[in-house]
């Protein structure tokens, strides 16, 4: 654990001196600030208050953005490393890959929290000084985070998988595009397209909510949405939620990430630096 | 120097999917021996060492090292490795990136500003690695390979690149491992390259190793000829006649024998009194030496 912490606190202030947790903090401040003044206006017209409106909104930016962030964050945590010459190094010392991998995550996560909490929070903040927050809205915001950052935490151990497969950086940064588009984009389309074509059948009423919420992003969508009725009426998706049984979303968005980084480490450790 | 084995190598065998790779390797490195690992580019210097360290999985044959099998946490724990060409973090400082092995290798804190004191980095120890030259990135990898004593150290190339004045002191670092009894095999290019005070020299051609004994042994055994270079007083003709060889200039005359004839010539020469004016002898070098082992037999011809 030691050690662990040791290539975490490292791995961290690379997270800082490249201004990473900056920069995505800002990055997400500024998406959330629009959104929320965005919604300023036509608030009354829905009947709930601000931050709800808001949260509806950072929802769907966070199914894309979360994802591309983690992304970027991880996808040279092993390639890059291994360019340098220095993963051959790390690895001679009485560690194990597991140890080093946890460590990297660690310190990932706690500067994607970071910057989640900050950057999506902001927009509480700025809510709450106009006087249009309710304790409903005000959880379902820390749902939107905790999800978030949840979400992050698989797209991270997914970058790692990537990682530890490509023998440079650039191939990596490659395959990571490509997961993103197929796990966040192309995915939902797909689902689209399926259901469309079923036009309200078996499929649309009982595959498709569970196909839905095996999607870590789309689970963040159905979870940021089951919180409070007027969060799923702004996004109109209350139609799956009640398919569903209660905590699937949850279970995905918690599930995942364990998941992906078993899979993450069992690549790792079967790479020859 | 004790004679405990430290590092243990027989019949290593490794092929990769280009057909190039390791060819029955055997050897052994005892504890405080200085080896010099030799070998064109490609001979298989670092696919030996990475073998040894565990970082790569071979085909066949035994590597222990203290008698632990390479890559387990024992084996691991004794040894210490730099790589070839290694480049640390850009971001970090000297003194973090050392901080960070040291707690990795269990060794304590107190002994990572004395390390950089003893690569000479103590200046530039919290200055980003960035900023280093390659001098400096070398000699933070040195320091690295001190940390928690090994019992055996692999270093990669260590002095590819470094001017002759930086190269001295890393022998000077390599002289205090040695010391310390640790056993260190030093990956090269060439003889000459490596300081004359390595204890064995090992060489490598295409996979094999072609030989390994005592910079004196290997001398002996290749039993190169001797050159002489003779200045005749008037007219080299009579030189010529006699001892063969070449004429350079119409006054000297450049011949070569075999090393056990070397006394018997020089009497010849001493018998002939003033018709020589001066005389050189030139031992085989050592990249004549190194060429002799390490050159495949058509190029060498
Ligand atoms: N991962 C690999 N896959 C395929 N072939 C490899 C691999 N690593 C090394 N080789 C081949 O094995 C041979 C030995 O390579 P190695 O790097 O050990 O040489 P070297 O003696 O260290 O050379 P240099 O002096 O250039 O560093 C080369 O022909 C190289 O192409
Ligand atoms: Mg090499």
């Amino acid at each position: 654990m030691t050690q662990a912490l040791a290539i975490a606190a490292t791995e961290f202030r690379i997270l800082r001196r490249n201004r990473w947790v900056l920069i995505a903090t800002v990055l997400l401040a500024v998406f959330a600030l629009s959104l929320t003044l965005a919604g300023a206006s036509n608030s009354d017209a829905f009947g709930v208050d601000l931050l709800t409106l808001s949260v509806a909104s950072m929802t769907t930016l966070a199914v894309y953005l979360i994802p591309l962030l983690a992304l970027l964050m991880g996808f040279d945590a092993i390639a890059g490393d291994a360019e340098r010459g220095a993963l051959a190094l790390l690895l001679t010392y009485p560690m194990s890959r597991g140890t080093l991998l946890f460590g990297k995550f660690l310190a990932h996560l706690a500067g994607l929290s970071i910057a989640i909490t900050l950057g999506l929070g902001i927009a509480g903040v700025v809510c709450w000084a106009m006087g249009s927050v309710s304790v409903e809205s005000l959880t379902s915001l820390a749902r939107l985070i905790a999800g978030s950052i949840l979400l992050g935490a698989f797209f991270l151990a997914l970058s790692y998988g990537v990682s530890a497969l490509s023998t440079s950086t650039a191939a990596a940064a490659g395959m990571a595009a490509l997961l993103w588009l197929v796990l966040v984009v192309l995915y939902d389309l797909m689902l689209l397209g399926a259901v469309v074509w079923d036009d309200g059948g078996t499929f649309s009423r009982h595959v498709f909510p569970w196909l839905l919420a095996a999607n870590p992003a789309d689970a963040l969508r159905l979870w940021s949405v089951t919180a409070a009725p007027g969060q799923a009426l702004a996004t109109g998706m209350t139609g799956v939620t009640h398919a569903l049984p209660n905590g699937v979303a949850l279970a995905s968005l918690l599930i995942w990430p364990i998941a992906g980084f078993g899979l993450a480490w069992s690549v790792f450790a079967r790479r020859i630096p | 120097m004790s004679t405990e084995t430290i590092l243990n190598v027989l019949n290593l065998q490794h092929r990769f999917r280009t057909g190039a790779g390791l060819e029955d390797i055997s050897f052994q490195a005892r504890a405080g021996e200085r080896i010099a690992l030799l070998g064109h580019n490609g001979a298989g210097k670092s696919t030996l060492m990475k073998a040894v360290i565990g970082l790569l999985p071979f085909d066949r044959g035994e590597v222990s090292v203290c008698g632990h099998a390479p890559g387990s946490a024992s084996a691991r724990k004794a040894t210490a490795y730099l790589p070839e060409a290694v480049a640390f973090h850009p971001k970090l400082t000297g003194r973090e990136q050392l901080k960070l092995f040291a707690r990795l290798a269990g060794a304590p804190r107190t002994s990572v500003g004395e390390l950089l004191e003893k690569v000479g980095l103590a200046k530039a120890a919290d200055q980003r690695i960035g900023t280093y030259s390659k001098g400096m990135r070398q000699r933070l990898g040195m320091a690295q390979v001190f940390l928690g004593r090994p019992k055996l150290a692999l270093l990669d190339e260590p002095t590819s690149g470094l001017d002759p004045v930086a190269r001295h002191d890393l022998y000077a670092l390599v002289d205090a491992l040695a010391e310390q009894g640790t056993a260190v095999l030093m990956a090269s290019h060439a003889l000459t390259e490596i300081d004359a005070q390595t204890d064995r020299v090992i060489i490598l051609r295409s996979g094999m190793l072609v030989a390994d004994g005592a910079l004196e042994t290997l001398t002996r055994n290749a039993a190169m000829p001797i050159r002489f270079r003779l200045q005749a007083r008037d007219d080299a003709a009579v030189l010529f006649e006699r001892f063969g060889g070449q004429r350079i200039n119409g006054a000297r005359v450049e011949f070569a024998c075999p090393p056990e004839a070397k006394m018997a010539t020089l009497g010849e020469i001493a018998a002939l009194g003033d018709a020589v004016s001066d005389l050189e002898i030139l031992p085989p070098t050592l990249d004549d030496l190194y060429r002799f082992y390490a050159q495949d037999e058509e190029t060498s011809r």
